[in-house]
């Protein structure tokens, strides 16, 4: 019935006259220990990890009656998110219970489908200084900026920049005679009535129009009127000028995905790791206890006494492995102690770059993904 | 800070490097002597050679020169006369409408000028004619310009410091040693020359034995030749049209006795049978007396025997008296040498040895261009001189000294600077590319051509000898950097810490021997020159007598060196094969500091570098106090030198100072060199040329015709000593960029590397591409209209757009191809002169220049400088911007030899990521690996890790491990571990697709990568329709005239084999030149068709009756009608088909 479950029996004697039938039954509905933790562990071997990869069909076990199944209810249950950390910038958090795909998914809207404001097009007056005019505007398309993207549309090709779809930013530095300064981008000046430029008229008698069509201006709405918009940095260094050099330009910022230029992505990086787990395979004691503490940068083991001055080693916090690989480099290490991963307990970091506080921009994450599926959905009826 | 002021307009980057050391100096037992490199480098060594040796020039041999040369005396007259009693380079000046103004080298970068000095000499000169006649005399008379090598001693730049040179505009850590001529920067490349003066023992091409001697003295030179011939020695000699026997010219030079010959030779049996064969064809021939041999040798040579033996044969031996003697004994040595080499093939010299060579400066160079145009210029005032006093000239007081004023010599120097032709007739010189441009594509490619050294053979030749690798290089040339392809092995490079010499005044030095026990030549009977433990003593190929105490006496001499009584360059090398002592103080003998020790123990001790350290100890403290000295390549054969003190046993000599100095500059920049088969290094010597950076920290000044910048240079994080010690760290070509050492996606085969958009999108590897665009305003035609600049008139709205008013593009401005960036106008008639009415109505036509780019690709407009050229033209030149982000195929490579192109480039999201959310900037694959075994790569990415996570800059220099100058892999491993790493440098790594860890550790960490200057935008190429040759009417070839891709030979081959014959059809005529001719059937000749008459006719059978019309490549109809042209008449049959 189940070959290869004996062959795993198997190799304990491997030359004593052995009947199948002699075995113990295998208990139906429920993995033997070995393939469950095949199943939730990645084992990280000193020369490379093991079993990374996630089971996901439904019927991998079928034939020891194991349903490998998502079931939804289930997952309800068991799903769980702790936040372990959560600043102005970024978020700590655990989540538990999910499939390593879905929490990639998270990461990769994090990084590059979570729209933001970005600068855009940088409308370039006066540049005497040595950084050049592309990148300048290389360098200014890189600040992040404090507004909130929800509150704007998109600027296709064919729309007029109004208020609804484009922020604009005044930059206005000099240098004086026999001086030098450092601008930064405390500097960007928000103009929320729109462009103050003049584009040069077709027509001598047209009226002057500037590059923005703005119908009112931005800082009456109650988003802006007291959270005015900045960058979310002042001390990001834009450009250096010498003596009498100066900038004086107008940047427009628009809506956009870090799909299509890294500059829109909100975060500075996303990721996760799977939570370590450390096991001691054998009693670890003494000198060997020692050796094993002192082998460790982070501190995951600790000594504890057992009693008759006899001393034991136990893993304290493994959460703090970083993967080093020092304890199980080397003769013999490797059957005392084995480095795993829970496979499906992620602990998940979003640095923000302080467009949007982190945990605001996971759940936009989650409802983009939540969009995404209706969108399969909808497509498939 | 006593460092700082003996220093004194050393760029101070030294200093600073001195400043950090101190701070962080390890602790060793042995005596850590780094800190002699950068000391060294302040006096000599990097490009200090060019330098030395032009200051030479200036000091010493130009004033040589004169003085030779002192007196121009009128043939008529020769009362009448100019003395030149002194002879200097002002300081650089530039005369603008008769006054002159001071030069500095940036101006004439920018506005095309070349960078000059006066040459000034003080005369003395008689004035007046027949009866009366005074004695005048005249101070800084300019006899022409000398263009002055930057940073020289007549340079405006000598000692200043970084804040005068940028004031000046120039680049604190560009090291001089060149040229500026007409604008562009111009190095005189070191030349590679056999040893002049030696006795050089070789075969010939019929592997004849040879005894050559090139002969080089100030008055002539010529090549001496005794060859072997059948066991019989002949003297070739280019005035003699055949061969002489040996003995017949022994004989002329009054050796009348075989006897005498064979005692000169020496006592060994041997030798006499050797000279036999010899002896007898002399003795066949009947010549017994010098008055024989004299008429025997005066009928090959019409009665000058006795003067070519004299003067030509054997040169560098001087003649007193027609004294021929020291001359016989000269070839008595070479005999002998000839003799030893027949016995034994090991003495033998060898061409390829590098002590049997000599470097050519730039100072040399010069002067030889400068004496011949010197003594050119004599003789034209000497001619104006006695043409002036036969034309009786009433207007009494003719001032001779007025003649001197003339171009020849400023026109001579600059023409020989900038085309590189050394045409010196009078030295029978002829060398084509002396000079090369200083292509300034990157810092370390520009320092690259400083160092950079010419062969003495052609590139073509097909052999190995030259081109291996000389164990007489080591610590002299650079072992790596060489150019791959035909110049392999040929062109090498200079060594960190060596020197070239310069001339030393050999007077003295002669004396000195002489007082040390040398028994002089004349003093000695043939016989006593060869007896045993005696040393025959050379003096710069000079035989200066013998010594029968040869170590005693090479001891005495070198202790002398040492107490600096001597010149510390002049070298003292006992050959005991040979059991001569040679001492040489001639220019052009490369040669390296090295640590003297005593019995093995070094002088050099832990208190005097501390002394260094502290500034109150210079290199030269070092040298005059004995504790280092130079050794040459010669003497380097007579020392026993150990590479580190610990190593040393009781015979050491002397200890090298550090190890990594025997690589070059430019190999100096690859960590961990030793760690990679050596091909890769040379391939990175030549790829690191390549790599985009900064050029300058005058970088946005220059108006150079092409320029790449990166944006965001990076300083490598693994560092090496010569990185900080030529300013790589501050001037860098390359970005520490993350790799991950994996497999990725397919499209990293080949070398190719995936990098991430997000990285690019955030500046890695952007660069900018500056292009000059120049337009010369003709001020002044014959007609008397000249060019002239119009504002835009609102004709071409879309192309004037970015004009300002002055009709000049405006910088900042975004220009497109066809765009005009000057509205130039020029005068319809250019020819004969007009009068003032004509000019002022006068008709200008349009002649505008417009960019000319790729479509799409949108550049800036970044200068717009405005200079007048040497005949007060306007010059109008445009540097115009492109910034680019890199792009699949963009060619990149990190400091190992491993270029690969960008293969393919991924969202950041489908990027791998490790646990702590390092996500790469590009993906290497690891098959890069195995087969280039570049461990240092390997280990420069740990270091690299190490260094970002401890913050501090880590080591890799040359062979460093034992003395602290490159980090162990153990310690590396050690701090990753600390910081939780695996000390492998392998990380977990999670798919950026999957979400699922990799199932393998990633090997992952900065590498500093460069962008190398081959982009894909500069190259990419593709026609349909597009412009065809007018002659063929064939498509034009070539990317630059947007030609079309040809179907070759190779290619039509192939689809002739594939059967594909339409297809041939179609792409070698019907896409390229079809044509409809009329061919007469008749007669077979090509008619035409008369459109008036709307029919064809033939013109050979005068009808169009038979006229068939058919197609035919355009250039067979050109081929026909020129074999028709040639009176051969090609006739088409044709066939119904
Ligand atoms: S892998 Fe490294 S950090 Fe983790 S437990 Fe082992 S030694 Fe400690």
């Amino acid at each position: 019935m189940n070959e290869k479950e004996n062959k795993g029996g198997n190799n304990d004697e491997p030359n004593k006259k052995f009947s199948i039938w002699d075995l113990p039954d295998v208990p139906m509905g429920q993995l033997p220990p070995h393939l469950q933790l095949q199943k939730t562990r990645v084992v990280c071997k000193a020369d490379a990890p093991i079993h990374t990869d996630n089971i996901s069909y439904s019927g991998a076990y079928a034939s020891i009656g194991v349903d490998n199944s998502v079931h939804l209810d289930l997952f309800r249950d068991n799903f769980k998110v702790n936040v372990i950390r959560l600043t102005k910038e970024d978020m700590e958090f655990d989540m538990i219970g999910i499939d390593p795909a879905l929490a990639n998914a998270f990461r990769r809207i994090l990084i590059s489908e979570v729209p933001t404001m970005a600068i855009e097009k940088v409308l370039i007056a006066y540049n005497t200084s040595v950084v050049q005019d592309e990148v300048l505007a290389h360098r200014l398309g890189l600040v992040p900026l404090k507004a909130d993207p929800r509150l704007f549309e998109y600027l296709s090709a064919n729309d007029t920049p109004n208020e609804k779809n484009t922020i604009v930013f005044k930059l206005h530095a000099s240098c004086k005679r026999g001086e030098r300064r450092t601008v930064y981008s405390e500097e960007l000046k928000w103009l929320p009535k729109g462009s103050e430029l003049i584009k040069e008229a077709g027509q001598a008698d047209s009226k002057p129009t500037t590059y923005t069509s703005f119908t009112c201006s931005q800082d009456v709405l109650p988003e802006f009127s007291e959270d005015p918009i900045s960058p979310s940095e002042d001390k990001i260094i834009l450009a250096k000028l010498g003596s009498k050099q100066e900038i004086e330009l107008e940047a427009h910022a628009v809506k956009g995905l870090g799909k299509t230029h890294a500059k829109w992505s909100p975060v500075a990086t996303a990721w996760y790791r799977m939570l370590p787990e450390v096991v001691l395979l054998e009693d670890v004691e003494d000198e060997v206890a020692e050796e094993l503490v002192r082998r460790c940068p982070d501190k995951v083991f600790d000594i504890e006494d057992i009693g008759h001055g006899k001393k034991r080693a136990t893993v304290a916090r493994p959460r703090d492995c970083r993967l080093c690989r020092e304890c199980v480099r080397g003769e013999g290490w490797e059957e005392r102690v084995e480095l795993r991963r829970v496979k499906d307990h992620f602990i998940f970091t979003v640095e923000s770059t302080g467009v949007l506080p982190p945990e605001v921009l996971f759940t936009e994450a989650v409802k983009i993904l939540e969009e995404k599926c209706e969108r399969v959905i909808s497509e498939l009826s | 800070m006593g460092a700082e002021s003996l220093a004194g307009g050393e760029p101070s980057t030294v200093e600073q490097l001195i400043d950090r050391q101190k701070l962080a100096a390890p602790i060793k037992t042995a005596v850590d002597k780094f800190q002699l490199v950068p000391e060294f480098l302040k006096v000599r060594g990097l490009v200090k050679q060019h330098l030395d040796s032009f200051n030479y020039f200036v000091n010493i041999g130009i004033k040589k020169i004169v003085r030779a040369n002192d007196r121009i005396a009128s043939t008529v007259d020769p009362s009448i006369y100019i003395r030149f009693k002194d002879v200097r380079i002002g300081t650089p000046t530039v005369v603008v409408d008769g006054v002159s103004d001071k030069l500095a080298p940036h101006t004439c970068r920018l506005s095309d000028m070349t960078y000059t000095a006066p040459i000034l000499v003080d005369i003395e000169y008689i004035q007046g004619s027949n009866d009366q006649k005074y004695r005048r005399e005249k101070r800084d008379i300019s006899i022409g310009r000398m263009p002055v090598m930057l940073r020289s001693q007549c340079c405006v730049l000598y000692g200043k410091d970084e804040a005068e040179l940028a004031k000046l505009g120039e680049c604190p850590l560009d090291p001089g040693g060149y040229f500026v001529v007409k604008g562009t920067e111009k190095v005189i490349l070191i030349q590679e020359q056999l040893s002049k003066n030696r006795i050089i023992i070789d075969t010939d091409k019929k592997g004849n034995l040879t005894a050559s001697v090139m002969s080089s003295t100030e008055a002539t030179k010529s090549k001496t030749v005794i060859v072997m011939e059948k066991g019989k020695m002949y003297l070739s000699l280019n005035q003699f049209t055949t061969k002489i026997p040996i003995m017949v010219v022994m004989k002329a030079m009054g050796i009348e006795s075989d006897q005498e010959v064979v005692q000169m030779l020496g006592r060994d049996p041997r030798y006499s049978a050797l000279l036999l064969p010899s002896l007898e064809e002399c003795a066949s021939l009947d010549i017994f007396t010098q008055e024989k041999a004299l008429k025997y040798l005066d009928n090959k040579k019409d009665g000058r025997a006795l003067s070519i033996l004299r003067d030509i044969f054997l040169a560098n031996v001087p003649v007193h008296n027609n004294n021929l003697r020291p001359k016989c004994i000269y070839v008595a040595v070479m005999l002998r040498r000839m003799m030893e080499a027949i016995l034994n093939k090991d003495a033998m010299d060898d061409k390829d040895y590098v002590g049997n060579k000599r470097l050519e400066l730039s100072g040399q160079l010069i002067s030889l261009l400068f004496e011949d145009l010197f003594k050119t210029m004599i003789t034209e005032v000497e001619r104006q001189i006695d043409y002036g006093l036969t034309k009786k000239v009433r207007s009494s007081q003719s001032d001779p000294s007025q003649y001197l004023l003339r171009d020849s010599i400023s026109n001579g120097l600059e023409r020989a600077l900038s085309t590189g032709n050394w045409d010196v007739k009078r030295f029978r010189m002829n060398r084509k590319g002396v000079t090369q441009v200083l292509a300034r594509l990157s810092f370390i490619g520009s320092l690259g051509y400083l160092t950079k050294i010419m062969p003495q053979f052609e590139k073509s030749r097909k052999v190995s000898g030259p081109r291996a690798l000389q164990p007489s290089q080591w610590g002299m040339l650079c072992p790596c950097d060489t150019p791959e392809g035909e110049a392999c092995g040929l062109v090498k490079n200079l060594a960190l810490m060596t020197h070239v010499t310069t001339d030393e005044e050999d007077g003295p030095l002669i004396s000195l021997c002489y007082c040390l026990g040398v028994e002089d030549l004349e003093l000695l009977s043939g016989e006593e020159l060869h007896t045993p433990n005696s040393f025959l003593v050379m003096f710069n190929g000079l035989i200066l007598g013998k010594h029968r105490r040869p170590q005693h006496f090479a001891h005495a001499m070198r202790k002398l060196r040492r107490a600096c009584k001597i010149g510390e360059f002049v070298s003292i090398f006992v050959n005991e094969k040979q059991r001569v002592v040679y001492i040489a103080s001639d220019g052009g003998r490369v040669c390296r500091p090295l640590v003297i020790a005593d019995k093995g123990i070094s002088r050099v001790k832990e208190h005097h570098m501390k002394e260094l350290l502290d500034g109150v100890r210079t290199f030269d403290d070092f040298l005059r106090e004995g504790l280092i000295e130079y050794l040459d390549v010669n003497e380097e054969n007579n020392a026993l030198i150990s590479l580190y003190e610990g190593e040393t046993t009781p015979e050491t000599t002397h200890i090298e100072i550090e190890p990594f100095t025997i690589l070059g500059v430019i190999a100096g920049l690859i960590p961990y060199p030793h760690h990679n088969q050596s091909p890769r290094n040379t391939y990175q010597c030549a790829m690191g040329k390549q790599a985009m950076g900064n050029i300058a920290y005058n970088q946005l000044c220059r108006m150079d015709t092409l320029l790449y910048l990166l944006v965001y240079p990076q300083r490598p994080l693994l560092t090496t000593r010569t990185i900080e010690l030529v300013g790589y760290d501050k001037l860098g070509a390359g970005q520490n960029a993350t790799v991950a050492v994996m497999s990725y996606s397919g499209y990293d085969i080949e070398d190719a590397i995936v990098m991430n958009k997000s990285s690019l999108d955030r500046g890695f590897g952007r660069c900018i591409v500056m292009k000059k665009a120049s337009c010369i305003m003709n001020r002044r035609y014959d007609s008397g209209a000249s060019d002239r600049i119009v504002r835009p008139r609102g004709l071409d709205k879309d192309r004037e757009r970015i004009l300002d008013v002055d009709g000049l593009a405006a910088p900042g401005q975004i220009i497109r191809p066809n765009d005009i960036y000057i509205n130039k106008e020029s005068p319809t008639e250019t020819r004969d002169h007009k009068s003032a009415e004509a000019l002022a109505d006068m008709k200008y036509r349009p002649s505008m220049q417009s960019h000319k780019g790729p479509e799409g690709e949108s550049c800036v407009v970044d200068r717009v400088a405005l200079s007048t050229d040497k005949n007060n033209n306007m010059c109008i030149k445009l540097i115009i911007r492109h910034t680019r982000r890199p792009e699949l195929g963009d060619k990149f490579s990190s400091r190992h030899g491993q270029k690969g192109v960008c293969g393919t480039i991924i969202q950041q999201e489908d990027f791998p990521f490790s646990e702590r959310g390092i996500c790469p900037d590009l993906i290497m694959n690891p098959h890069g690996f195995p087969s280039r075994m570049t461990v240092g790569k390997m280990i420069e990415l740990l270091g690299s890790k190490a260094g970002v996570s401890c913050g501090r800059f880590h080591y890799g220099s040359a062979f460093g491990e034992p003395s602290g100058h490159a980090d162990k892999v153990d310690a590396i491993s050690e701090t990753l571990v600390r910081h939780g790493f695996s000390y492998n440098g392998k990380d977990m790594i999670y798919s950026g697709i999957t979400g699922c860890p990799l199932q393998a550790y990633i090997f992952m960490g900065p590498i500093y990568y460069q962008k190398l200057k081959h982009m894909v935008l500069d190259k990419m190429h593709a026609r349909g329709m597009g412009p065809r040759v007018m002659l063929t009417r064939q498509p034009t070839e070539g990317r630059a005239r947007n030609g079309g891709l040809r179907v070759g030979e190779m290619e039509r081959d192939c689809l002739i084999a594939y059967g594909a014959s339409m297809l041939i059809f179609e792409r070698l005529m019907l896409s390229s030149d079809p044509f409809e001719v009329q061919v007469c059937e008749a007669c077979g000749l090509l008619g035409y068709y008369n459109h008036k008459l709307r029919s064809a006719f033939c013109s050979t059978c005068k009808n169009g009756d038979n006229i068939a019309t058919m197609k035919l490549p355009y250039a067979c109809k050109l081929l026909i009608q020129e074999l028709q042209s040639m009176n051969i008449v090609p006739r088409l049959k044709l066939q119904e088909a």
